[in-house]
């Protein structure tokens, strides 16, 4: 078990340094400039020439490079082109929100989508199951960006129930006591998160339904039926058990998903995430704050299946005896 | 005569097959009685129905494709099985009457341990806290003779052999004390030394605590060596019942005669000879041949088998309808010469 993880976090680091070094070739080979001046404002080209050997952009690309590595390895991320402020602070600022929002969106996606996959399965091929599977194909077709405008649009706009944007009540908000402001925390969360999860949930329960469907005919739930156990238990138990194990292979699988369908959410909610940060340095040509994303958002989904990985050993017995 | 424990009769478990074209008449008018402490042994090719009876009892038949005809009747104790509420019928599962399967390599759930899998039954139907059941788990795991049972109380599936699994399958059917174990091909899948040994198992338990057990087999040398009674099947109905004995001395049926003169043997005059077959295969259960079932496979068959489906016919010899035989022959006995 030790060596494996090990080898496992070796080459979870190998995997890091490898988008790393791609989204920095990718990023100078990209068209564009930080600091070209844009048709309305006109710069002087010697401020540019200054700036551009200020920040080191006139050196050679290898050297750029290892000495961006170099940097990287003593745990800098540099200063941002655009934001004025270290790299460090900006990603510090937006990591945590786009947490919460992935973090409950996945709790959406797992918890919605058990549910509904075991409900469906229950009631196979009859009308609430095929109702549901109608919809959920609906959700899982969908554009995420696309229901979250109209989520924001009906919820937001018509009804008014809900915030449109941000991820607090600019206002109010310093001035509720400390259940209010998590309430005004929760109410904003409330439409990115499903949007994030609704239809990360309607792939889940297509998945489980499956999965459940293909346990439920397997001779030890007979055996299960058998032995007296009440029908609830045999589904709940026995076969549920056994229909969790794909469930954590798609826990792995969906984490980047998340990852990259927050961008586009957090892109439509204004929500002060990662997604968002990286979305506007990729249009400034912020090189420090595309690079720092990258490298955070890669760490963070190799972390991700690295726990899949994790947990699948949890899960399955099979599995945890060979790995020791 | 002992007392009467299960008593089967007319038992009819047909399926609705794909796109409604048809009905399969898997199980088409059964009829047994089982004894306490008695072992019955159900034989019969592949498809005759056999698997699809075992299942019945315990109406473990998947519903829909499945169901069992009403005027069927099942009745374990005086209780109706097939008219009583799912609560009463699941206090029988495995509690009074357990089954064990075919296939103990996907019979287990590999995802618990074999302990929390005998416990189980004792906890839902004794009430036994969990301690107490992991205690009778590894008692029972004792009693069907697994080496170590301590340890392996707390092995998961994978780390079994295959006749180490059967024998926690046993135990697991047998940790609430059933008046009845039906036991479901339980060799058919293992190897044939851990064949021999998981039936010397069987019978020793049967003797120790005293249930009754319907040993469904296709392997006659099975049946000889431990059952009592034997019914014999062919598609979907009892063609023959006899007590083991009288069967093997006196087959009556065509298709027990074609069974018996299958079964390989040493002592034979002639060992050099071809091994005996039944010409042709079991019909497919949505389409039963008319009259007797049996006509188009069998030897002597005349004009009247393709059209009068025979009755069950008593063989006339000790108790009456000790020895029933579904044949013409009987009726005819003249026309029963050696075919070529």
């Amino acid at each position: 078990m030790a060596t494996w993880l090990v080898r496992r976090v070796a080459a979870s680091l190998a995997i890091v340094f490898a988008v790393v070094t791609f989204t920095f070739l990718l990023l100078h080979l990209a068209p564009g400039e930080p600091f070209l001046p844009s048709g309305d404002t006109p710069i002087d080209p010697a401020v540019v020439a200054r700036l551009r050997h200020q920040f080191g952009l006139d050196q050679s690309l290898p050297l750029q490079y290892a000495k961006y590595l170099g940097a990287l390895a003593h745990g800098q991320l540099g200063e941002s082109f655009a934001l004025h402020r270290p790299v460090a602070d900006a990603l510090g600022d937006a990591i945590p929100n786009t947490l919460v929002l992935v973090g409950t969106a996945l709790v959406l996606e797992l918890l919605l989508g058990l549910a509904f996959g075991v409900y469906q399965a229950a009631r196979a091929r009859r009308l609430p199951d095929v109702a549901l599977g109608y919809a959920t194909l609906f959700l899982n077709s969908v554009p995420t960006f696309w229901l979250g405008l109209l989520l924001l649009l009906v919820f937001g706009e018509a009804l008014r129930w809900f915030p449109v944007g941000g991820v607090v009540d600019p206002v109010v908000h310093a001035s509720l006591p400390w259940a209010g402001r998590t309430a005004d925390r929760l109410w904003h969360l409330a439409l990115p998160a499903l949007t994030l999860g609704c239809v990360g949930a309607a792939g889940t329960a297509r998945y489980e339904r499956a999965a459940m469907l293909e346990v439920i005919n397997q001779d030890y739930v007979r055996t299960a039926r058998a032995k007296g156990l009440p029908e609830r238990r045999v589904v709940l138990v026995h076969a549920l058990r056994n229909a969790l194990l794909p469930l954590v292979t798609l826990f792995g699988l969906s984490f980047p998903f998340l990852l990259t369908g927050a961008v586009l959410v957090e892109w439509v909610f204004a929500w002060p995430g990662m997604g968002k940060l990286t979305a506007e340095a990729i249009f400034r040509r912020d090189y420090p704050v595309v690079l720092a994303a990258a490298t955070s958002a890669s760490t963070m989904v190799v972390l991700g299946s690295l726990l899949a990985d994790v947990l699948y050993a949890i899960a399955d017995p099979r599995i945890r005896v060979h790995g020791e | 005569m002992t007392e009467l424990l299960l008593r089967v009769r007319d038992l009819r478990t047909y399926f609705v097959t794909e796109q409604g074209r048809g009905t399969a008449r898997a199980v088409d008018g059964v009829s047994f009685d089982l004894h306490a402490g008695e072992t019955l042994g159900i034989v019969g090719e592949s498809g005759c129905g056999k698997t699809v009876t075992s299942l019945s009892l315990l109406r473990l038949i998947p519903e829909p494709p499945g169901h069992i005809l009403p005027g069927s009747f099942i009745e374990l104790e005086g209780r109706n099985l097939l008219t009583l509420a799912p609560k009463a019928l699941r206090a029988i599962r495995g509690n009074e009457m357990a089954m064990i399967f075919q296939e103990p390599m996907t019979s287990l759930n590999p995802v618990f341990t074999v302990g929390d899998q005998i416990a189980e039954a004792a906890i839902v139907h004794q009430g036994l806290s969990r301690r107490a059941a992991r205690a009778r788990a590894i008692e029972m795991l004792k009693l069907v003779g697994l080496p170590d049972p301590e340890t392996r109380v707390d092995h998961y599936p994978h780390q079994l052999s295959g006749g180490m699994r059967q024998r926690v399958m046993i135990a697991m059917a047998l940790v609430c004390g059933p008046k009845v174990l039906i036991a479901d091909e339980p060799t058919t899948a293992l190897d044939v030394t851990i064949q021999a040994q998981i039936l010397e198992l069987l019978n020793r338990l049967q003797d120790e605590l005293g249930m009754a057990v319907i040993l469904i087999t296709h392997d006659l040398g099975i049946v000889a060596g431990t059952v009592d009674r034997v019914l014999v099947m062919y598609a979907g109905q009892v063609v023959e019942s006899a007590p083991t004995p009288e069967l093997f001395a006196r087959p009556l049926h065509p298709y027990t005669e074609g069974l018996l003169a299958s079964v390989p043997r040493l002592d034979t005059p002639h060992p050099r000879r071809r091994l005996h077959s039944i010409p042709g295969q079991v019909p497919a259960a949505t389409a039963w041949p008319a009259g007797c079932r049996f006509h188009p496979r069998c030897p002597y068959a005349w004009d009247r088998c393709t059209v009068e489906e025979p009755p069950l016919l008593d063989a006339g010899k000790g108790e009456p309808a000790s020895h029933v035989v579904r044949c013409w022959l009987l009726a005819e006995p003249a026309r029963r010469t050696r075919q070529p």
